[in-house]
């Protein structure tokens, strides 16, 4: 109580009193808040002449801060300091660094690039980010692909080929795998008798008559499966069939299936509905021809280039 | 306190203390956006946008009923890091028929403003439905309803009357309709008209079968349509780099 009472004697109340003698302590702010507080208010005005700050008319005042930047047209462009003219000068500061990198990815053939120990470094670090962004979603961080929805890129099988200008040619326009559905035109029997005959073809069990059965069929005019597999059933890169000979499953979940019955059952089911699924988007719009380049050389290099 | 001010006064009358109240906590507010309704470079002029159809509309809906914006943001800033993973930052005039619009702030999932046309449609599928199967290190839930579920078509005509209200150009009558025609092609234009919205939105999703799978409209075929069209309405290789520098 006492400390109280020293208090109401040194602290000033707000002067009124309610209910006759209920009165209210005018505490003054502490020193340093004040100080803080002035701090503040000079940082701001010193802010708003750096600064975009005030609205004025239909703009506002952009401030003693300027930006320059180098345009995609090649001019120097002075802007008052905004994040869009900084993200340019961010851009171009990147592009300065990488521009040797990338002028020599531009001017060599891809097999040059593919040997330069140089630029072996470059592709796999710039490469790596790129496919990580871009490719890794669907073909994977390692490029190993999903069985069922995406290739393997690690591989030597190539749908479209694994050339360096088949690969450039895909990430640039984007593919979409088509099989029709042989429900329709075939019977289940004979549907069976295909799997088994693209069964003996990898040299998974079969059975030998139904197989024997399926070759027929293969070749015939009824299935046609020899248009797009090809008549030796290697497949066409020209147009995306599938090699049917190496046992390089894409489609068909064949290696999950534990046994021979059940992987030629995975091989019915394909021939079956067939697909329209296999889409990859193009890639043209979404990133630069020199990053394009970098992509089609880390993909070569991932393993199964040709 | 020296001008004869007495504190007094508002202590006293609560009608003074509620408008002082009110004038003081609206300063902040006022001071940020009154400007915005007198700068004109506030939405970007820029050609492509459009409000959605009625299935990407759905989608949208589906969207956010799952609470997507939780984990995703729909805004890319203007920083090098963004534009090298996701493209072009993202303009105010992208989201100007957006009710409400799903800028956001969290980021546990990529951000998707242009994730459309980014993926194939039965990589949406398999990654809505079991996302690790796609994505080994992905946190996100599987939403496996969403192509087992049919899409409600229903109510499309009440859901885009709504959003009419609030300023978005979907037409109802005749003139409006002539007006989205001159301002976003016939094509469209039919699509944003309310009375042929049911239709518009069967004949989308069964034109893009977005879900793989024919036998009916599920609510996957939505949210796979609104998602393939997200960032893509502008096209970025008409304007320059720095087209948009000015507006800021």
């Amino acid at each position: 109580m006492s400390e109280q009472k020293l208090q109401s004697q040194t602290v000033q109340t707000t002067g009124h009193a309610w209910d006759g003698d209920l009165q209210e302590y005018n505490n003054p702010l502490p020193v340093w808040w004040v100080y803080t507080f002035y701090v503040t208010v000079v940082f701001a005005l010193v802010y708003w002449t750096i600064y975009p700050s005030w609205p004025f008319g239909k703009g506002w005042i952009g401030g003693l801060s300027n930006i320059t930047y180098v345009n995609s047209d090649g001019q120097t462009k002075t802007h008052s300091w905004n994040t869009r003219a900084l993200l340019l000068e961010d851009m171009n500061r990147a592009a300065i660094a990488q521009k040797p990198y990338f002028d020599k990815v531009a001017a060599m053939s891809y097999a040059q690039v593919a040997k330069d120990p140089d630029m072996n470094g470059f592709i796999l670090s710039a490469g790596k980010a790129l496919f990580s962004d871009n490719c890794a979603p669907c073909h994977q961080a390692g490029g190993q692909g999903v069985v069922g929805f995406f290739p393997n890129l690690t591989d030597d099988d190539w749908l479209y080929g694994g050339s360096f200008d088949k690969i450039h040619e895909t990430i640039m326009g984007g593919r979409h795998g088509y099989m029709p559905t042989f429900s329709e035109v075939l019977s289940p029997e004979q549907i069976d008798q295909l799997a088994n005959y693209v069964a003996s073809l990898s040299g998974i069990g079969h059975d030998a008559t139904r197989a024997a059965a399926g070759n027929a069929l293969f070749h015939s005019e009824t299935a046609a499966c020899y248009y797009c597999h090809g008549a030796d059933a290697k497949g066409r890169k020209e147009i995306g069939s599938a090699n049917l000979t190496d046992n390089i499953w894409l489609w068909a979940n064949v290696p999950a299936a534990s046994s021979a019955e059940g992987k030629v059952a995975a091989i019915r089911n394909v021939i079956a509905s067939g697909l329209n699924k296999g889409v990859m988007p193009a890639w043209a719009g979404r990133l630069s021809p020199e990053q394009i380049k970098v992509l089609t050389v880390y993909v070569h290099e991932l393993g199964g280039g040709q | 306190m020296n001008f004869n001010f007495k504190h007094e006064w508002i202590e006293t009358n609560i009608g003074l203390l509620a408008v002082l109240t009110m004038l003081a906590i609206s300063v902040g507010g006022l001071v940020e956006i009154t400007p915005l309704f007198f700068i004109d470079k506030t939405i970007e002029k820029v050609d492509g946008v459009r409000p959605y159809t009625p299935l990407e509309q759905r989608g949208r809906d589906i969207y956010q009923r799952e609470g997507c914006y939780l984990c995703h943001s729909q805004m890319i800033r203007p920083f090098r890091d963004e534009k090298l993973r996701y493209g072009h930052y993202s303009l105010a005039a992208e989201s100007q028929y957006d009710h409400p619009f799903q800028w956001g702030s969290k980021r546990t999932g990529p951000d998707l403003a242009r994730v459309g046309g980014k993926y194939s449609n039965e990589w949406h599928v398999q990654h809505l439905t079991a996302p690790r199967s796609m994505v080994p290190e992905s946190v996100m839930p599987n939403y496996p309803w969403l192509k087992a579920t049919p899409l409600d078509t229903s109510d499309i005509a009440e859901r885009m009357k709504a959003l009419r209200k609030v300023g978005v150009p979907y037409s109802l009558t005749d003139a409006e309709y002539k007006a989205n025609v001159a301002k976003f092609g016939e094509t469209v234009a039919k699509q944003l008209h309310i009375p042929n919205a049911q239709q518009s939105l069967i004949e989308q999703a069964n034109f893009g079968n977005y879900d793989g799978d024919r036998s009916g409209i599920s609510e996957m075929d939505a949210l796979v349509a609104y998602l393939q069209v997200l960032g893509t309405m502008v096209d970025f290789g008409k304007y320059k780099d720095d087209a948009f520098v000015n507006d800021r």
